[in-house]
C-alpha cells in the first residue's frame, strides 16, 4: 500500500518536473532570442518605420506645421508645373540608367569572364572602383571633367572639331550627364553580380549547346539568359529602387538645375524641406516614390521567398 | 581555362581548318581585352583626372593649359588640406562616425543574425524578411521625418541632436544594420548544423556558440559585413547635409562640399584633393580588402 501510494506521486513529480525544466529551457532559448534581435527590431521601429508613418503624417500639415490640412499639399503639388517635370525626370533618370547599367555591365561581365582566370582578378578591381569611391566625392570629379570653362571632356573634343558641349547648362545635356555620372557609377556592382552569376553556370549547358550547334547569340539566349534570371531581375529591380532614390550625384552636378529641369524627387524634397525649410511640402514629394518602391520591393520579395523555398 | 573554351565552341569544327579553335579563341580572347582596355579606362578617367588636378596650382589651373598634363606638380594642395584644422575636422569627426557605426552595427547585427537563423522562435521568418524590406526604404524617404522628429525630441528632452557630429551615429545604423544582418544571417545559416549541435552537446551555452564557433567560422563574412559599414557610413552624404551645418559637426563629403565651394569661387585644385583624400579611406581599404569586398556585394544577393 504504502509502496503503491508513494510510486505514482513520485512519477508524476518528476514528469512535471521534467516538463517544466523543459519548457523553461524552450522559454529561456525563444526569450534569448527574442532579447538578441531586440535591439535591431527597436533600431528599425524607431528610426524607419515610425519616420516612415510620421512623413505621411507631416505631409498633411501645413507650412509651419501647426494646422492639419488634409491632401491640400498633395493638390498644390499636382497644380505645379515643376512637380511634373520632376516626375517624368525621375523616371527618366532612373529608367535609363538602369537600362544603360544593366546592358553595359552584362558585357563587360562576359568580358571579363572571356580572358583567363588569373588576370580577371586585376581587370575586376579596376573596374569596380567607381563603386568603391564615395559617389559624392566622385561626382566632384565629374563636375570639374564638365566645367564650363574649363571642362577637360571639351577640350579634348575641341581636337575633333566638335564644338563646346553645355554639359550641366543645357537642360538635356544636363539630363544626359546626371545618367551618364550614374552608369558610371553603378555599372560595377551590375558587373559584379553577373560575372558572380557567369561563373555559377555549368560549363557542360555551353558544351551541350555548342554540340547542338548553337551560335554565340543563341548560347547567350538560351543558356546564359536562363540561368541568369533570377540575379538580373533582382539587381536590376533593387538598381531600379536606388537610382530612383538617388540624391548625391544630381544634387552635386547640378543641384536640380539649370532651372529646375533636372530635379528628381529626392532632391527637389531636399530643396522644398531643407533648403526652403517647407517639410511637410517636402515630405509629400518624397512620398511619390514610394509606390515604385512598393512594386519594386513586391517583386523582389517574392523573389526572395522563392530562392528561401528552394534551399 | 575552361571558362576560355567557352566562347568558340559553337563553330561546326567540321568544315573549317584545323587549328580554327585556337585562332577563333585568340580573337575572342584580344577582342575581350581591347573592350576591356576602353571600359577599365572609362572606369577611371575621373579619379586619375582628380589625382592630375590635385597636383596642380590654382595658377597652372585657370591658365587653361593641356589639362590632362601636370607641367608643375606641386603638393601645396594637400599641404594646405591637412593643415588646415577645418579639414583634420572633417576627417576626424569622420573616423569617430564610422567607428563608431561599425561597432554599434556590430554589436546589433550579429546577435540578431545569430538568433534569427538559428534560435527560430515566434515571428522569427517574418522578421527576418521585414529587414531585407527596410534595407530596400531608401534614405531619401526619411530624412524628413527624421528631421523633424530630432527637432521634436531635443523640444521635449533638451538633448539637441540636430546640429552635431553624434545625431549622424544614431542614423547611420539604419543604413548598416539591415544589409550586415541581412548577409550574416546568410553567412551563419551555411554553418552547418552538426558544428552547433555539437557545442551544445558539450554544455556550450547560446551565447559560447555564437562567439566561439559562429564568430570564428563565419569570419569572412564579418569582415565583408564590417567594409560595407564603413564605407556606407565613409560616404554617406544625404543625411550629415540635411542633420549638420556648422563646419566643426561636418563629417567628410558633405563638408569639403559645403565648405570648398565657396560662392561662384572654385578653388578646384583643392576641392579634387579633398575629394580624393575624401575617397581614401575606401579606397585603400578597397585594395587591401577586395576579396572580402566583393564576396559583401554578391553575398546580398546570391545567399539567402
Amino acid at each position: 500500500m504504502v509502496d503503491v501510494a508513494i510510486q505514482p506521486n513520485r512519477a508524476t513529480r518528476t514528469g512535471t518536473r521534467r516538463r517544466t525544466s523543459l519548457r523553461n529551457a524552450l522559454k529561456r532559448k525563444s526569450t534569448a532570442a527574442f532579447l538578441m534581435t531586440l535591439p535591431l527590431i527597436i533600431l528599425v521601429a524607431v528610426l524607419v518605420i515610425y519616420p516612415a508613418f510620421y512623413s505621411l503624417h507631416l505631409a498633411m500639415l501645413n507650412k509651419s506645421m501647426q494646422r492639419y490640412v488634409g491632401l491640400s499639399n498633395f493638390t498644390f503639388l499636382f497644380t505645379r508645373e515643376t512637380f511634373w517635370l520632376v516626375v517624368k525626370q525621375s523616371c527618366i533618370f532612373a529608367i535609363t540608367a538602369v537600362i544603360f547599367k544593366a546592358l553595359i555591365g552584362f558585357i563587360v561581365a562576359h568580358f571579363v569572364h572571356n580572358i583567363p582566370a588569373k588576370g580577371q582578378r586585376k581587370w575586376r578591381g579596376m573596374l569596380l572602383v567607381p563603386w568603391v569611391i564615395p559617389p559624392a566625392m566622385s561626382t566632384l570629379g565629374w563636375l570639374w571633367l564638365f566645367d564650363p570653362s574649363y571642362s577637360a571632356f571639351n577640350y579634348t573634343l575641341s581636337f575633333f572639331g566638335i564644338g563646346p558641349i553645355p554639359w550641366t547648362g543645357d537642360a538635356n545635356w544636363a539630363r544626359f550627364s546626371v545618367i551618364l555620372v550614374n552608369v558610371w557609377y553603378g555599372m560595377p556592382f551590375f558587373m559584379i553580380m553577373y560575372l558572380a552569376s557567369l561563373k555559377s553556370v555549368p560549363d557542360q549547358l555551353y558544351e551541350a549547346a555548342a554540340i547542338d550547334g548553337a551560335n554565340w547569340w543563341q548560347r547567350i539566349w538560351y543558356v546564359t539568359l536562363p540561368m541568369m534570371r533570377n540575379i538580373i531581375a533582382i539587381t536590376t529591380l533593387f538598381s531600379l529602387i536606388v537610382t530612383f532614390a538617388n540624391f548625391d550625384i544630381v544634387r552635386i552636378l547640378t543641384a536640380g538645375g539649370p532651372i529646375d529641369k533636372t530635379h528628381i524627387f529626392a532632391t527637389w524634397a531636399f530643396k522644398l524641406g531643407i533648403e526652403s525649410s517647407d517639410i511637410p511640402l517636402g515630405a509629400s514629394v518624397s512620398l511619390f516614390m514610394v509606390p515604385i518602391l512598393a512594386v519594386a520591393a513586391i517583386f523582389i520579395l517574392r523573389d526572395v521567398n522563392k530562392r528561401g523555398n528552394e534551399s | 581555362m575552361s571558362s576560355m573554351a567557352i566562347i568558340d565552341k559553337g563553330a561546326p569544327t567540321r568544315k573549317v581548318k584545323y587549328g580554327s579553335i585556337s585562332r577563333d579563341r585568340a580573337w575572342a580572347l584580344r577582342w575581350s581585352y581591347f573592350f576591356l582596355v576602353i571600359f577599365a579606362f572609362a572606369s577611371l578617367v575621373p579619379p586619375i583626372y582628380m589625382l592630375i588636378t590635385s597636383l596642380k596650382s590654382s595658377t597652372e589651373i585657370s591658365a587653361a593649359t593641356n589639362p590632362w598634363w601636370v607641367f608643375h606638380p606641386t603638393i601645396e594642395n594637400y599641404v594646405a588640406l591637412l593643415t588646415s584644422s577645418q579639414f583634420l575636422i572633417f576627417f576626424r569627426n569622420s573616423a569617430m562616425v564610422s567607428v563608431l557605426v561599425v561597432i554599434i552595427t556590430m554589436l546589433i547585427s550579429v546577435p540578431a543574425a545569430f538568433a534569427l537563423a538559428r534560435m527560430r522562435f515566434w515571428g522569427s521568418a517574418t522578421i527576418a524578411t521585414g529587414i531585407f524590406l527596410t534595407y530596400l526604404i531608401p534614405d531619401t524617404l526619411l530624412f524628413l521625418p527624421l528631421f523633424k522628429m530630432f527637432a521634436v525630441f531635443s523640444n521635449w528632452t533638451g538633448i539637441e541632436l540636430i546640429n552635431r557630429w553624434y545625431v549622424l551615429v544614431i542614423v547611420y545604423p539604419t543604413l548598416t544594420v539591415p544589409f550586415c544582418t541581412w548577409i550574416m544571417i546568410g553567412y551563419f545559416a551555411s554553418i552547418p548544423k552538426e558544428l552547433d549541435e555539437a557545442a551544445i552537446i558539450d554544455g556550450a551555452s547560446w551565447f559560447q556558440t555564437l562567439t566561439r564557433i559562429f564568430i570564428p567560422v563565419a569570419l569572412p563574412g564579418l569582415i565583408a559585413a564590417t567594409i560595407f559599414a564603413f564605407t556606407v557610413s565613409w560616404a554617406q552624404f544625404l543625411y550629415p547635409m540635411v542633420f549638420t551645418t556648422s563646419t566643426d559637426q561636418l563629417v567628410m563629403p558633405a563638408g569639403i562640399i559645403t565648405t570648398l565651394i565657396k560662392g561662384d569661387v572654385f578653388n578646384w585644385g583643392q576641392i579634387m584633393t579633398g575629394a580624393l583624400l575624401g575617397a581614401a579611406p575606401p579606397l585603400i581599404i578597397y585594395a587591401f580588402l577586395m576579396d572580402y569586398y566583393i564576396a559583401g556585394l554578391t553575398a546580398g544577393a546570391t545567399k539567402g
